[in-house]
């Protein structure tokens, strides 16, 4: 009995890390680029939506997630320009990439399905099965080889530490963030698509849950280095497993404590009490 | 004026927004148009959101003086709305002098302390408050589901809400809400005109003001020249609390009575948007407080005009009036050719 819950609540973690590895590697991107990232909630969601609605039309689940990458990458190019572009205030319009996020799932899934809730289920057969853990050990590896190992991992670090630097040398500091915000739309929209692709078998609304949050923290609390947010995000993923796991099983605690335990963890987890981390010198600097 | 293009141009963009999805601008607008004025009711429900987001607006801005994001609005007033319900509903043998100060206060220090808790783990422990403001929005909405639908629900109700408070903590001789027959605007709107003017006087005319706004400009500055930077960012995150848990007088004493899981209409977020609009002016507050209450209530009676158009059509218009201000707002008109200094040259990067 309990080697079983334990069996379950281990499986339980590392599906649910596996959305949360992709969505922090994209908000690692764009933030070790010197940008930062608050909107990866929006694109997860609109990962999501984009992920279920092609799959289900198309039958087929690679061109859901690639659409899932177009859609995302697409709001993270609207990010790009008012923060790059413009140079406006990036927690500000992160926000407001988020709302717009929120509101246009609704507004989609009522032309498309003429409803505003969730989209109609994808039959199982075209769902993502173990493709996900092939997936996301693939990005993982392809980005931790790519931070510690390339040049252009340096040049991507560097555009978050010294950008005058990089300048000095005669690239475009420009070019690197876009290029770099483009990638992190993608990944964290595959993080979405396996939301509603993978995970469940069709979009429900606001299905992220403040993953894409959780997954930012996860990043902050992995000191923005590759390996220890994907340690982090296997713990917040853990936290996500045993709520599950106690509210399945009937227990004394209240369910509402056990589902906060998540965003508890999150709040302790950042506010350092495990020791403090250091941001990219240039994050946030226009 | 930027502000000004920056929404009209948002405007536009919803106009042609809602055109692609079968609506003509006339329609559009028009349906909003009677959605928002059509009649006294309908007035008094725009007046009652308006009210609300002048609390959230007014939250969000005084944390952005002190150079903080208060994303927690949304958490904050959700606290001071359960504190309330749950005093209402548990509390009504309280004498009527007491039970005021019960109801009215409780849930702004509740509030207070939400806002608090994200002040001081970003002033001693260095988190980000945005982040921080977020999981206690989580937080506070998974703490407000349980007690509603453990210790206070309404047996006589099929939806998802706390039983009535007692009408011992009624506004007494509500004349605004007489005016509006039954809708649910009420005292509060002079309770958040009054605070408008006043923070307004407090930002700009006192030296209290100052020092927010010193440490917002540049607290490292404000800290040499002898500011308490860290004890200022903890009272304005603490008092911005405060102002999102006033949404509970108008919410749960003045109007609604009772505790509606999902009542908030994106107050809170609606409220970064009022903040931005009006420029972080107080007394601006209360017109883009205002233009919002229209949108929020037309876009509610689009859901029934039209056949696309959803009341998620709020956000949308949020949205892009959020990213269109602060777009107008970083375009530079007129540029004027000059070699660049040299710490342009830097931000130029």
């Amino acid at each position: 009995m309990t080697f079983e819950i334990l069996q379950s609540l281990f499986l339980a973690t590392v599906r649910g890390s596996l959305p949360l590895i992709l969505v922090a590697f994209a908000g690692l991107i764009s933030e070790r680029s010197g940008v930062i990232q608050i909107a990866l909630e929006g694109f997860m969601l609109i990962g999501a939506l984009a992920a279920a609605i092609v799959t289900f039309q198309s039958h087929s689940p690679t061109l859901g997630i690639l659409s899932a990458m177009l859609a995302s990458a697409a709001f993270a190019g609207i990010y790009a320009f008012f923060v790059l572009n413009l140079k406006a205030d990036q927690i500000v319009s992160g926000t407001g990439i988020n709302i717009l996020s929120f509101g246009m799932a609704p507004f989609i899934t009522k032309l498309v399905f003429d409803s505003t809730g969730s989209t109609p289920s994808i039959d199982i057969d075209f769902k993502l099965h173990n493709s996900t853990y092939l997936i996301t050990l693939s990005v993982a590896a392809v980005l931790v080889y790519f931070f510690h190992f390339t040049r252009l991992g340096l040049i991507l670090q560097f555009s978050g530490e010294k950008p005058e630097v990089l300048k000095s040398h005669g690239f475009s500091i420009l070019k690197v963030r876009w290029i770099s915000l483009l990638i992190c739309g993608a990944l964290a929209g595959i993080g979405g698509s396996f939301l509603s692709t993978a995970m469940a078998s069709n979009y429900s609304p606001q299905m992220t849950a403040g993953r894409g949050f959780i997954a930012l923290a996860a990043l902050i609390f992995g000191r923005w280095k590759p390996i220890p947010t994907i340690l982090s995000c296997l713990l917040f993923s853990f936290a996500d497993a045993l709520q599950m796991t106690l509210q399945g099983n009937q227990s004394f605690i209240p369910v509402a404590f056990i589902q906060i335990l998540p965003y508890l963890i999150t709040i302790v987890a950042l506010a350092g009490f495990f020791g403090h981390s250091r941001a990219p010198k240039s994050l946030g600097q226009k | 004026m930027k502000s000004l293009a920056g929404l009209l141009f948002g405007i536009l963009i919803c106009i042609l927004l809602a055109n692609f999805a079968g609506e003509s601008a006339i329609n559009f607008i028009r349906t909003i148009g009677l959605s928002a004025f059509g009649s006294k009711y309908d007035l008094g429900l725009t007046l009652f959101y308006t009210t609300a987001f002048i609390f959230t607006g007014l939250s969000v801005c005084w944390s952005f003086h002190a150079g903080l994001f208060n994303i927690g609005a949304e958490g904050q007033l959700t606290i001071a709305c359960i504190t309330a319900a749950y005093i209402g509903t548990m509390m009504p043998g309280l004498g009527s002098g007491t039970s005021m100060l019960f109801i009215f206060i409780i849930p702004l220090l509740l509030a207070a302390v939400w806002g608090g808790i994200a002040g001081w783990l970003k002033v001693k422990k260095g988190s980000h408050e945005v982040i921080i403001t977020m999981m206690l929005n989580f937080i506070a909405a998974a703490i407000a589901n349980w007690i509603t639908l453990e210790k206070i629900k309404n047996p006589d109700s099929q939806n998802p809400e706390s039983r009535p408070i007692s009408d011992a903590f009624y506004f007494s001789n509500d004349f605004i809400q007489n005016y509006f027959t039954d809708s649910p605007v009420n005292f509060s709107i002079l309770i958040a005109v009054v605070l408008c003017f006043l923070l307004y006087y407090i930002l700009n005319y006192t030296t209290y003001g100052f020092k927010l706004k010193a440490t917002g400009k540049n607290a490292k500055t404000a800290q040499w020249s002898g500011i308490l930077t860290q004890r200022i960012q903890l009272q304005a995150l603490t008092f911005s609390g405060l102002l999102a848990g006033f949404v509970a007088w108008n919410e749960i004493v003045g109007s609604i009575h009772k505790f509606r899981l999902g009542f908030s209409a994106d107050y809170g977020f609606v409220g970064i948007a009022v903040a931005l609009l009006s420029r972080n002016n107080p007394i601006l507050i209360l017109p883009s407080a205002f233009l919002f209450g229209v949108l929020q209530k037309g876009a509610s009676d689009l859901d029934i005009e039209t056949e696309f158009i959803t009341r998620d059509f709020a956000r949308i218009m949020e949205a892009i009036i959020i990213l269109s201000v602060i777009g107008f707002s970083m375009i530079k008109f007129n540029k004027k050719k000059s070699l660049p200094k040299s710490s342009e040259i830097k931000n130029d990067l």
